[in-house]
């Protein structure tokens, strides 16, 4: 972590700005930009303040930053972009992608995205992240460039395929099971709190009832006026207070749902050694074919049955130059296969070292981070009890004095 | 305090809610000056060939001469709790008689004989004798004691007695057709068109009160509903992870406990808080039924003193002068048990809703408690975990 972007670098997305344009196809959109704000940290512990550099990116370009990090680095399990459309709302939450606090919760969420990067010992290393952070102009032609595209399209396939590994590593395997529960859980643990949520506000806001009626009832009553006046006072203010509570609790959802999403990230991981894994057996497998095909035409035995091999019994055999070209064929492929075989299986060790350095990083990362959000959740909690003790004191005060 | 151990004492299969003595006790500012203390407990249903029907034991403690022992037990079932509410009413028009729960609740969809609808109606049986029990001239009924007292088939040779039904129809008759003819308004005395206003304002203030507590209970319930499933799922996670697995167990369980509290919040509501509005929602269309008794009675005298006029001769100077006494003990009458039932209903109010206001600080007490509880078990692992960092 020592040389990492973000002990050198201050990054905060601080603005959003609703702009139109015109898209791919000339017509005309309305999207939302962030405002990326860069500062040197060095410069500030001297006392002095730093100039700001600062451009413009939109949403569509963070995703391109990120399809080429997960292509450039596939051991890594990269940091998720917050989601692309409102899911888990509930009721009093808009499903616009323009609402105003969608658009302030997606601003903090592409903020921790570039910190995540910034913080993380490779990713903050790579020229197009860095540009990313500092140069508007030109930087999609420049990521274009680097044709991580075509990479990109394979990656997709894979991730989607289906196919067997004889031999995966263990730890990889019990990775992608877990991957695949956190994301289970993670997602009916943010469904039902929303629909929690949705039912706190309805029991809150109908005591905003009270405050209406007893109002009115105490221009009627004598005695009883003024603790039914003031005790619908503080039945408003019991009414008004979830808007707050349920903001905060937003936050932590989304905290949730940035694992939820990592959890894809993680489960790419190890697809991406599955895949690997599956391509240096057929390579293995291939190379054995081959072999042997090989040790047939040189002996002349057929130890497998092969639909050439009997055409060739029921045609008349082959000429002696024939199996010669043959066989030389074989052997310059046995030893390119052989050598593929070589830096495939080297190439997979290295992923596998790599990758589960990062993993354990991450880890680390998602334990840290998943206990603190439960923490304050708790923190939360105690706050909105705390609430209704203060509103329902004065509430009792005002009713004993009917 | 003998009175209330007494009351204590018989409380027997069925036990009646501490809440609703409490609540008992607060109808009277001289709770020492009861002499008669009554119980509804023990439905029982009874099948026979033409109907089934609910009877409910109503046991009464007194240390009054005017009866003959001190203690009755006897079984009542509805329909006679609407005979003693009928036999009130007549005998003291312009008194406010409490309200009888409704022969049947439509909006709930309950069952008729269903365990909640029974228990609910059992409550509002009780609350019915004991505001009777409770008010100054009610209390000495003549009915309310045969009510009280006499075995099943003395009730009912005794029900057979009084005016028939005929004379009480051609009675309502004449009400409704005096009434019609706006009976009684023209001349009505100041304070009873105050109370008229107040009561149609109260009324409706009342009927929205009910509706809102309803639906506070609703929202309540389905919230309850939510958090039941909510807590399980952290204990799901918790089994596929092991640093915060602790962690995440933690917060089930508080959230379990919470689910809990609001079970008990909720039960608060429908022993307290709903009963009595319903109670005030009947009372209020008791009370204008009152007025309009009220205003009927003026109506006759009015209507006499008219008829007096056109005939150009004192003709009815007596029958004029009994209406005019039957007037003013009508209007004494009301005005007297006017204030009680105000300063009554000012002290359910004040004690059903600081209950409510109770409720939820017993719920946001006991939440508090939890997740502050599972907040000091998180920090005081994270103080371990630092302080093993720190050592070498």
């Amino acid at each position: 972590m020592e040389d990492c972007l973000a002990k050198k670098v201050e990054i905060t997305v601080s603005e959003a700005e609703k702009r139109t344009g015109r898209n791919a196809m000339n017509m005309q959109e309305t999207y939302t930009a962030y405002l990326i704000e860069t500062r040197a940290v060095e410069s500030q512990s001297e006392g002095q303040c730093a100039p700001v550099d600062s451009l413009w990116r939109r949403y569509s370009e963070f995703e391109l930053l990120r399809n080429y990090l997960s292509v450039t680095y596939p051991h890594i399990v990269v940091p998720p972009l917050p989601e692309k459309r409102a899911d888990f709302v509930w009721h009093k939450l808009s499903a616009d992608n323009m609402d105003p606090d969608f658009v302030e919760r997606r601003r903090i969420g592409l903020e921790n995205f570039l910190l995540r990067v910034a913080s993380h010992p490779v990713l903050c290393q790579d020229k197009i992240c860095y540009s990313f952070l500092t140069q508007e102009g030109g930087w999609k032609e420049m990521v274009n460039e680097t044709g991580f595209q075509l990479k990109a399209d394979s990656r997709l396939k894979a991730l989607n395929a289906t196919f067997r590994v004889k031999n995966p590593d263990k730890r990889f395997t019990e990775l992608k099971h877990y991957s695949d529960e956190l994301q289970s859980v993670i997602s009916h643990l943010l469904r039902v709190r929303a629909r929690v949520a949705d039912r706190l506000y309805g029991v809150y806001k109908v005591h905003g009832n009270y405050g209406r009626v007893f109002s009115e009832w105490s221009a009627i009553e004598k005695e009883m006026g003024d603790g039914l006046q003031s005790a619908g006072h503080h039945m408003d203010v019991y009414a008004a207070s979830i808007d707050d509570i349920l903001e905060e609790e937003e936050h932590y959802a989304d905290q949730l749902k940035e694992y939820l999403f990592y959890a894809e990230a993680l489960r790419a991981v190890c697809r991406k050694h599955e895949l690997m894994q599956y391509d240096l057996e057929m390579a293995a497998q291939d190379l054995t074919s081959k072999k042997q095909q090989c040790e047939e035409l040189a002996t002349g035995t057929v130890r497998t049955f092969s639909l050439k091999g009997m055409t060739s019994k029921l045609f008349g055999q082959e000429t002696p130059e024939q199996r010669e070209a043959k066989l030389k064929v074989l052997e310059e492929q046995i030893q390119e296969g052989e050598e593929q075989l070589k830096s495939k299986n080297l190439e997979g060790r290295d992923f596998v070292k790599s990758a589960w350095a990062d993993i354990e990083r991450f880890k680390e990362q998602k334990n840290h981070d998943l206990k603190e959000a439960l923490i304050s959740y708790a923190v939360m909690q105690i706050s909105m009890c705390k609430k209704g003790i203060q509103v329902w004191t004065n509430a009792k005060e005002c009713f004993s004095k009917m | 305090d003998t009175s209330l151990a007494e009351v204590n004492s018989f409380s027997s299969s069925v036990p009646i809610s501490p809440s609703s003595m409490i609540n008992q006790y607060k109808l009277e500012d001289e709770p020492e000056l009861r002499d008669l203390f009554i119980t509804v407990d023990d439905p029982e249903s009874h099948i026979t060939a033409i109907e089934t029907f609910i009877t409910y034991r109503v046991v009464t403690k007194t240390s009054r001469s005017e009866f003959d022992s001190s203690e009755y037990e006897v079984r009542r079932r509805y329909q006679d709790f609407l005979w003693l509410k009928s036999k009130l009413e007549e005998a003291h028009p312009t008194l406010i008689i409490p309200p009888l729960p409704e022969k049947f609740i439509m909006k709930g969809m309950v069952e008729r004989f269903s365990e909640e609808f029974i228990e609910t109606r059992r409550k509002a049986l009780h609350k019915f004798l004991n505001r009777i029990a409770d008010h100054p001239t009610l209390t000495f009924n003549e009915d309310f004691k045969i009510f009280l007292t006499a075995q099943a088939w003395e009730l009912s040779s005794h029900k057979k007695q009084g005016p028939g039904l005929l004379s009480r129809m051609g009675q309502t008759v004449r009400a409704v057709a005096s009434s019609v003819r706006g009976g009684g308004v023209k001349n009505r005395p100041e304070m009873f068109t105050e109370m008229n206003n107040y009561m149609e304002a109260f009324s409706q203030k009342i009927n929205v009160l009910d509706k809102i507590a309803h639906r506070i209970y609703k929202e309540e319930r389905e919230y309850f509903h939510e958090m039941k499933e909510y807590g399980p799922i952290h204990t799901l996670w918790s089994a596929s992870e092991e640093d915060i697995a602790e962690s995440l167990k933690g917060v089930a369980s508080c959230i379990d406990k919470c689910c809990k509290a609001t079970e008990k919040k909720m039960a608060g509501l429908s022993e307290n808080l709903l009963p009595i509005l319903h109670e005030y929602v009947l009372y209020s269309e008791i009370l204008m039924g009152v007025l309009k008794r009220r205003d009927q009675i003026q109506g006759e005298l009015d209507s006499k003193v008219d008829a007096n006029k056109k005939a150009d001769k004192d003709l009815f100077s007596e029958e004029i002068g009994k209406l005019e006494d039957k007037v003013e003990c009508a209007n004494n009458a009301l005005k007297a048990d006017w204030d009680r039932w105000k300063q009554n209903m000012q002290c359910d109010m004040r004690s059903t809703f600081t209950n409510v206001a109770e409720n939820n600080l017993r719920y946001y007490e006991e939440c508090l408690a939890t997740w502050e509880s599972f907040l000091a078990s998180q920090t005081v692992e994270l103080h371990m975990e630092e302080d093993s960092e720190d050592r070498p």
